[in-house]
């Protein structure tokens, strides 16, 4: 046992110290031989569906998704896209054609090359499919391929929000040879997927595990530098958590921990905590208002809420620091968010009494104006959701307003309700992605006010000129004329109160001291993690 | 031996119960709020209608109630269980799929809550009074009345996570793919020690509070006054004589509890990730997902059935006195 043990390791550090010969001879050490290579990264994970983020979004699916496909462009820390699949790209100059010129010697799982059609075919699938294909990609009136190495997109008019759509999460390039025959939500590659990203689908198995190992012929020389990534697939976010503080797990994004529980992970050696990696997501929390029940139609009342409520508590206390607070619809990552803009409510319950008072609803019998019930999930945005409802009942009845609590048993009751427009006040909350045209819109346009849809525009605000400012800045190619529209779009929004922004929800990583190299950028997790490695 | 008419008779009723439970299931499920496609986009972060629309009328859901129930009993009976929206296969392979899991987990809780809680009832009736009867009393009360995802719970932070003994969860270490059979029952039987232990806890009182008091009734019987008359040692007359006769009751709660694998492991199953019929019935819950709720309790349902059957079956042949009244 000890002699087959030692003759691997001795027949391993041989073929080691014939490859660095090989390359000090190829002139220096290549960048990637400067990582540790190789090693198993186990990361926590949750119930999946199948493993396709063309037609399933969602970090359940995109996750492993964006690992087994890549995209054209990722963007950097400031929002920026970076070449991947596409090596480069041109925009003409009135916006409305963008070539992109592909990686000459990328190929698929399956050893072949990775073309322009796949390209077009896989914005079609998108476009039809995914939730947000259409804010995404429906400005997109074809997509020509010239050669097989050249995609070019023609707009019908200028959508800057394009470049933010091109990663791997929002258009993975999956390969026509293998998606493109019968309806693509029956394929089976779903569950067996194959694309062109720096790991490839080896083992699945529902419930208990996925493995995604190594692409060796990974178009980026030396890249990924780990040989596999297991996900080990739970329902109990709890034990994910044990699990990492055992050491059986190295790597937790989306980590549902409560803030109480950060301090005693955070003094754990073996960890790290970080709320980094989740700016393109924009995760906000707020009170929606139901705009088509009255007392919540005049604006009075809805100001006169806000300034009972003290959003520095709620970050600072509720939220324990770990998030901001939130005075508008855009997070404070995003480039569009503009603080000067933001018209903001401070606690001041005389105020805020004036003001119902002025709106005709004068305290009656037993110290109370009016009642209202107010509606949330215990499941989502686990650290606000649940405190801040609770925190706005007591504080809305110093101002005379009696607040019934209606916790929803789960998300299909909750989503139907809402998108219903059941409610009178709920907690929820958005994701804004990293262009407002595709997370941000849809909470505002009074075009998007789709019965029995959840996460559109439930609360029922209407406002032309708001709906002017959201389409003239999507199609504004100059950024600093679209931050302008941006700006006013964040005033108007915030003297009219369709909803009381309280703040972002805190959303955690933890992971192994030892893991380096992890996607910290924008999309965090939902990066490519070719240049994860052990320390 | 059993008379064919009795046999028919059951399968007879069984059909309709069959039958009875799918028209109710169905139509439970109809009446909770949201239906899967709602869930599905919802989840997605998505509120596109028309995709909503659109995969609505490709599940058969825009369908008149009438109509979807009487599709899905047609295509019950001929054998197809459907097709699940959340999944992305066919209802029975996911079924069979998670069977595995469950039977191992509940069959192990079964066996050793029968093997402990019968042990523990037969020390209990030897001295009723004594102060071991009450602390076996007093623990199989506390443990059927404890909530089984709380006892997981405590056991986890307890044994796996305070006192790094047993793995947190899940069947097996996800770092062990292919260690080879033997290597992977070790594994697997490493895994199984807290789920089955918490499960058996609910069991457990069961066995040994039926054990104690059919060993009481037994030991003031005639015939173990005569054992003991004739000197017998006490041993040999509690072992041989009354225990005997004692363990029949067991024997008929265990052919019971048998029928109701599923709604035992849902709980144990979702605290200890385990990949088996009961988290997929909790998870296909949450999603509506409902030709797999359905496929389950219908599952569960035939089990059930089969299992009183059985039961039956064997009653007959044993007591002739039940087939006589028939």
């Amino acid at each position: 046992m000890t002699i087959s043990v030692f003759s691997l390791n001795r027949r391993r550090f041989v073929q080691g110290a014939g490859l660095t010969a090989a390359s000090m001879m190829l002139g220096g050490l290549p960048e990637a031989y400067a990582q540790t290579k190789g090693g198993t990264v186990v990361i926590g994970h949750t119930t999946l569906r199948h493993l396709n983020p063309a037609i399933q979004s969602g970090q359940a699916t995109g996750i492993p998704g964006t690992q087994i496909f890549a995209g054209l462009t990722q963007l950097n820390d400031k929002f920026e896209a970076q070449p991947y699949l596409a090596k480069s790209w041109e925009v003409s100059p009135d916006g409305l054609t963008y070539t992109f010129h592909l990686e000459e010697n990328a190929v698929f799982h399956d050893g072949k090359p990775i073309t322009s059609e796949d390209v077009a075919f896989s914005l079609d699938v998108v476009k039809a499919n995914h939730p947000f294909g259409k804010p995404m990609f429906g400005t997109v009136k074809a997509v020509e391929t010239p050669d097989a190495k050249t995609a070019r997109f023609v707009l019908e008019r200028p959508h800057p929000a394009l470049m933010s759509a091109l990663s791997p999460l929002l258009l993975p390039i999956l390969p026509k040879h293998v998606y493109g025959e019968g309806d693509i939500r029956e394929n089976p590659a779903n569950l067996k997927p194959v694309g062109s990203g720096p790991f490839k689908f080896s083992e699945y198995r529902p419930g208990e595990v996925l493995v995604l190992d190594r692409n060796e012929n990974f178009f980026r020389p030396g890249r990924p530098y780990l040989d596999r990534l297991i996900f080990r697939i739970t329902q109990d976010p709890v034990v994910n958590v044990l699990g990492l503080e055992r050491g059986d797990i190295n790597y937790l994004p989306f980590a549902l921990v409560r803030v109480s529980d950060i301090d005693r992970l955070k003094a754990n050696e073996n960890l790290t905590v970080t709320t980094d990696g989740y700016e393109a997501f924009g995760a906000t929390n707020y009170l929606e208002f139901n705009l088509r029940h009255a007392p919540l139609d005049d604006v009075r009342v809805r100001k006169a809420i806000a300034h009972a409520v003290d959003k520095d508590f709620i970050q600072n206390k509720i939220l324990a620091g770990h998030a901001k607070r939130l005075d508008g619809p855009l997070t404070e990552s995003s480039p569009f968010y503009s603080a000067e803009s933001l018209k903001k409510y401070e606690l001041d319950l005389e105020k805020a009494k004036a003001l119902l008072d002025e709106a005709g609803h004068p305290v009656k019998d037993g110290g109370m104006r009016f009642s209202l019930t107010l509606e949330w999930l215990p499941d989502a945005n686990i650290n606000s959701q649940q405190p801040v409802a609770q925190y706005l009942k007591a504080q809305l009845r110093q101002i005379g307003i009696d607040i019934v609590l209606r916790p929803n048993p789960d998300f299909g009751s909750f989503a139907t309700r809402i998108g219903n427009w059941e409610h009178q006040l709920t907690m929820n909350g958005i994701w804004n992605y990293p262009d407002p045209v595709i997370g941000v819109n849809r909470a505002y346009l009074s075009t998007n006010q789709k019965k029995g849809a959840i996460f559109t525009n439930t609360e029922g605000y209407v406002n032309p000129r708001v709906d002017e400012l959201m389409i003239a800045a999507g199609g504004e190619s100059d950024p600093a004329k679209r931050k302008e529209l941006y700006a006013e779009f964040q005033a108007i929004l915030t003297d009219e109160l369709p909803l009381l922004w309280t703040n972002e929800e805190p959303l955690f990583t933890l992971y192994d001291k030892k893991l380096q190299g992890l996607p910290l950028t924008v999309w965090g997790a939902l990066a490519p993690y070719d240049e994860m490695h052990w320390a | 031996m059993v008379p064919v008419s009795a046999l028919a008779r059951n399968l007879l009723t069984s059909i309709v119960t069959v039958l009875a439970v799918i028209v109710f299931n169905f139509t439970l499920i109809h009446l909770a709020p949201g239906d899967p496609v709602t869930v599905m986009v919802g989840e997605m972060g998505g509120g596109d209608p028309e995709l909503i629309t659109r995969l609505q009328q490709q599940y058969g859901l825009d369908r008149p109630f009438a109509e979807q129930l009487f599709t899905y009993v047609l295509s019950v009976l001929t054998g197809d269980l459907g097709f699940s929206f959340y999944y992305n296969m066919p209802v029975l392979d996911l079924i069979l799929q998670r069977l595995p899991a469950t039977l191992l987990l509940v069959v192990s809780a079964l066996c050793l809550a029968i093997v402990i809680g019968t042990a523990l009832g037969v020390v209990a009736a030897q001295r009723p009074r004594g102060i071991l009867s009450h602390l076996i009393t007093v623990i199989s009360i506390a443990g059927f009345s404890a909530p089984v995802f709380w006892v997981g719970i405590v056991l986890i932070i307890g044994l796996a996570s305070a006192l790094p003994i047993f793995p947190t969860s899940g069947m097996r270490d996800v770092t062990n793919i292919g260690a080879g059979i033997w290597g992977d029952t070790v594994d697997v039987a490493y895994h199984l020690v807290l789920p089955a232990f918490t499960l058996a806890t609910v069991y457990l009182a069961q066995y040994s509070r039926l054990a104690r008091s059919s060993m009481l009734e037994v030991l003031s019987a005639d015939y173990v006054r005569t054992a003991r008359a004739k000197g017998l040692p006490e041993r040999l007359v509690v072992y041989k004589h009354a225990l005997r006769n004692a363990v029949l009751p067991v024997v008929t709660i265990a052919g019971l509890q048998f029928g109701q694998v599923v709604a035992g492991a849902v709980l144990v199953e979702t605290v200890f990730a385990w990949p088996g019929l009961g988290r997929l019935a909790y998870e296909s819950i949450l999603r509506r997902d409902s030709p797999t709720m359905l496929g389950i309790l219908l599952f569960s349902a035939v089990i059930v059935i089969v299992a009183n059957i059985v039961t039956d079956m064997v009653y007959r042949m044993i007591d002739p006195r039940i087939g006589a009244r028939a």
